[in-house]
């Protein structure tokens, strides 16, 4: 199996390793350094459970190889933060109970996070739409979309 | 009182962190993965299966078929002593010689990864003939059908009349008659985490662990023992952090044996995730029925009778332990539930098709049943130019017809149908939508109102699978362990794949204790850990695990009242706990915390004949109770784009009694997600398979889920009626959403294009349907 060495910074820390070409990102992250926080749920780029951050842009970690991450930074729902903004979107998910099993979560509070940064008050309908990359069958996503939209509220004022 | 509190969970903290552990996410020393050959027909006998070259492959360990495991698993059969005449073909963990379904697993390939594994199953190479096959239910019920089991005179796997009172002559003396055709089509659970497994050997113990994403692992426990001949105190079944199941992990799948038997087998670890299309074709389908159904009203708009003929196209084997037979059973007896009449047949056939097996998921055969008798409501009233909410409300069962066995012969207790209607009419006003709807059409914009009355089967009584032969506890029973801190861990048998019930039950817990909930911590998901009982499927957990914990916290604080009442020479009668502390009045004597650490350590002071256990248990199952009964309704409103077909909901409201409500902010989400199930069904998805048997939706791209963009904010509303059968008075909560969604929906695009002269009766409404329906195409 044709393998390659890669540098890369994850969550802060620097990796260097040998991993096989085809390997992809999300597991790498899952299997090889054992940050399991990263789910997978299709493998077809379509559900958003295996969300991470690649150079601080949201990416599917099921459609990006390991070796394209060389030389990146890769953020993790373990490591990944803006100041506190995934911090009051825990707090938000939590108190709203926006999740249930949590599977879908990471994907979720990372992508929320994305949301806010770029547009700090979304209109519901927009949280919507930004989260609709990111499958939950648990909620009815009401309560995730509450939780976006009361952190927005909260930061504004 | 935390019970009736908005209480946050306390797992939830860590699934935030990304801190969860799900069964992927565990790896063993020397763990290897396994992959499957599955069947690329649906029909077809294997003439030969070669390995040589998967074997040969650097990483693969092991490669096995159906001869490699033989000896090492049993057969089952898929039945129900319930249901005796139901047909039962042996089912084995890897096909032997015919296969019935394509996906069904031939070929198990271990391997140093799961990589390896997929590469190794790419060299399997299994030689077919294929065979005629069927896929649709009247064509496998035609007398010259291919047979999908050679034992069998036909495809008929049961067949099954419930009658009530003479609906010919009710039929014959009517006002009006109305009869539609449905087509409610074939569906899956889809929980985002894929069903999982890792399998554990010890030989020199013959002990066998597993870790599975599962909702009943004491029944699998038993189903491994049983299956691989372990004595079932060696084996365990460790449910971690499940990521969805919906009904989709309370089965005993055959991949999942097979990660099973590799472990015994190979004497390592073995790992077994599903991937996407694993899933969907091998996940337990459900739906899939054809349903013709008859309404007889009186010109007043009274429900006279109703016939219900449904064709159930199950799917190539019954599925085990519990059997395929619940879904067409539930449409028998629950269409038309809500309603008054007296006059009622349902007939049921049940085919075997060349398709994935068929079984329970959320809200088992509640949509279907909901969808029919609402659109014939609909229906009726239309050609009786009375008004569907008045029709709804006159014939809905109320005051003293309770307690009341339906005709369809289901136990109501009681049911507050004309209080959620009157509450729901308070939330949306609809004679304004009528006015909006008028104008809007003038416009070209189609707008519909859809209202669904549900009844929801919960907290199923032991009676159903006691007699059925299947070692499934309907019973639930919780351990409650005081710590010699004053902290208390409660042992139960239901599990949580997120829904909440272990917050439930540290509600439940901390009231009848007098503890504050962070003192109470809830275990579950340990066969070996855990007391014995059913797991968490059919809304059973906050009615039986709650009661049984609200019955477990009596004892345990009758036990702590009765060491304070003999330490402080007191009558126990006088003394409560409060806050963690023992009080009589305004006084405060002791707290918990010493009564404990007096109980573990100092038991010689209390003195003999004194209740000093500390560890108690108590278990709870419904007596002469086939479910407990919840009921609401739901209300949609939709705009039906008549160019393109596409249906957008515009709002949902549903209005729900479950009984006594442990954590509203918990059952609310939880009726949502239910709901967005149910338009998912009645929109979106869908498993469709080619005249050859070939699933056509095997990824996300071509089946669809609904997600947060398409989906409309959700009211919820609760009238609350607790149970007079337990203590607690908890009903179950999980159907309700997706029960009552389909028939909602359904109404309201057939409310929105009837001005078109066009109807629907056919669920998922796709575009295409509805484009075929308008006429359009």
């Amino acid at each position: 199996m044709k393998a390659r060495r890669i540098s890369l910074t994850v969550n802060g820390e620097a990796v260097a390793c040998e991993v096989p070409v085809r390997l992809n990102l999300v597991d790498f992250l899952r299997h090889e350094l054992g940050l399991t926080g990263s789910h997978v749920g299709c493998e077809q780029g379509a559900c958003g459970a295996c969300t991470v951050l690649l150079d601080g842009q949201t990416v599917r970690g099921c459609l990006v190889l390991a070796v394209q991450a060389d030389g990146a930074t890769v953020e993790t729902i373990e490591g990944a933060g803006f100041d506190d903004l995934l911090a009051d979107l825990r707090a938000a998910f939590h108190r709203l109970n926006a999740l249930q099993c949590g599977f879908c979560t990471p994907g979720m509070l990372l992508t929320a996070q994305e949301l806010l940064v770029g547009n700090p008050n979304p209109s519901r309908a927009e949280i919507r739409e930004y989260l609709s990359g990111n499958f939950c069958r648990c909620t009815g996503y009401q309560a995730i979309v509450d939780a976006v939209e009361a952190v927005a509220v909260a930061r504004a004022s | 009182m935390s019970i009736g509190a908005e209480v946050p969970r306390d797992r939830a903290k860590r699934l935030l962190l990304g801190r969860g552990r799900f069964v992927d996410d565990i790896s063993l020393p020397r763990m290897l993965h396994l992959a499957f050959v599955r069947s690329t027909h649906a029909h077809a006998r294997i003439e030969a299966i070669d390995c040589a070259e998967a074997r040969a492959l650097e990483g693969v360990v092991a490669v096995l078929t159906a001869a490699e495991i033989a000896d090492g698993v049993a057969s089952w059969r898929a039945e129900h002593k319930l249901f005796p005449a139901m047909a039962a073909p042996e089912q084995f963990a890897l096909a032997r010689d015919i296969v019935r379904w394509q996906g069904e697993a031939v070929a198990a390939v271990v391997a140093h990864s799961r990589a390896v594994a997929e590469d190794g199953a790419e060299l399997v190479d299994v030689s077919w003939t294929e065979l005629p096959n069927v896929v649709d239910g009247k064509q496998a019920l035609a007398p010259d059908a291919p047979l999908l089991h050679g034992h069998m005179d036909s495809n008929l796997a049961y067949t099954t009349v419930i009658e009530a009172g003479n609906t010919r002559k009710a039929f014959e003396s009517a006002d009006v008659v109305v009869e539609e055709t449905f087509r409610f089509h074939r569906h899956t659970g889809v929980s985002l985490e894929a069903r999982g497994i890792i399998a554990e050997f010890e030989p020199g113990e013959d002990r066998l662990t597993v870790h599975q994403s599962h909702q009943t692992p004491h029944q699998q426990q038993d189903l491994y023992a049983r299956l691989l001949g372990l004595p079932e105190h060696k084996v365990r079944v460790i449910c971690p952090d499940v990521g969805g199941a919906f009904g989709l992990k309370h089965h005993l799948m055959a991949d999942e044996l097979v990660a099973c038997v590799a472990a015994k087998l190979l004497a390592r670890p073995i790992k077994y995730i599903a991937d996407r299309m694993d899933s969907f074709l091998a996940d337990i389908h459900c739906r899939d029925h054809e349903v013709t159904a008859r309404m007889a009203f009186s010109q007043a708009g009274d429900i006279l009778a109703l016939e219900v003929d449904d064709l159930f196209n199950a799917g190539a084997y019954g599925q085990y332990p519990r059997t395929s037979i619940a879904e067409g059973n539930q449409i028998s007896r629950l269409t038309g539930a809500p309603y008054r009449h007296e006059h009622y047949r349902a007939n049921l056939a049940m085919a075997f098709l060349n398709k994935g097996i068929l079984g329970h998921i959320r809200s088992v055969g509640h949509p279907i049943a909901c969808a029919v008798a609402e659109r014939l409501i609909d229906l009726g009233a239309g050609k009786l130019e009375l008004d569907p909410i008045a029709v709804r409300r006159r014939n809905y069962l109320h005051g003293d017809d309770f307690p009341r066995t339906s005709v369809g012969g289901v136990e109501f207790e009681h049911l507050s149908l004309r209080d959620c209607l009157d509450k729901a009419l308070t939330m949306i006003d609809v004679a304004r939508f009528r006015e909006d709807q008028a104008g809007l059409r003038a416009q070209g914009i189609y707008r519909g109102l859809g209202i669904a009355t549900f009844v929801e089967l919960t907290a199923i009584g032991p009676e159903y699978y006691g007699e059925g032969g299947q070692h499934i506890s309907a019973q639930e029973t919780c351990l409650m362990r005081l710590e010699a801190s004053g902290t208390v861990r409660c042992y139960t048998g239901a599990t949580d794949q997120g829904q909440g019930i272990d917050t439930g039950i540290q509600q439940v817990a901390a009231d009848t204790l007098g503890l504050p909930m962070a003192a109470i911590e809830v275990i579950s998901g340990d066969s070996a850990l855990c007391p014995m009982g059913g797991g968490s499927w059919g809304s059973r957990g906050a009615a039986l695990a709650g009661e049984a914990a609200l019955r477990a916290a009596s004892t345990l604080r009758h036990n702590i009242l009765a060491i304070a009442a003999s330490l402080l020479q007191k009558d126990a009668g006088c003394l409560d706990i409060k806050a963690g502390e023992v009080v009589e009045g305004g006084i405060t004597h002791m707290s918990v915390a010493e009564i404990a650490r007096i109980g573990h350590f100092q038991p010689y002071t209390i003195p003999h004949g004194v209740p000093a256990d500390l560890t108690v248990t108590a278990r709870y199952a419904t007596t002469g109770r086939m479910f407990l009964a919840g009921n609401g309704l739901q209300i949609a409103t939709v705009e039906v784009d008549v160019e393109s077909g596409i249906v957008t909901p515009l709002r949902h409201l549903v209005v729900h009694d479950c009984g006594r409500i442990l954590n509203p902010l918990l059952v609310r989400e939880q009726v949502r997600g239910g709901v967005v199930q149910g338009i998912g069904s009645a929109l979106y998805e869908e498993l469709r398979y080619d005249n050859a048997g070939h699933l056509l939706t095997g990824s996300f791209a071509d089946y669809l889920v609904p997600m947060a963009g398409e989906m409309p904010d959700i009211e919820v509303a609760h009238i609350e009626t607790p149970t007079a059968t337990s203590e607690l008075g908890a009903k179950g909560a999980g159907e309700a959403g997706t029960a009552g969604a389909v028939g909602a929906i359904l109404n309201a695009v057939n409310d929105a294009i009837l001005p078109l002269g066009a109807t629907i009766a056919e669920v998922p409404i796709t575009p295409p349907r509805l484009l075929k329906a308008l006429g359009r195409i």
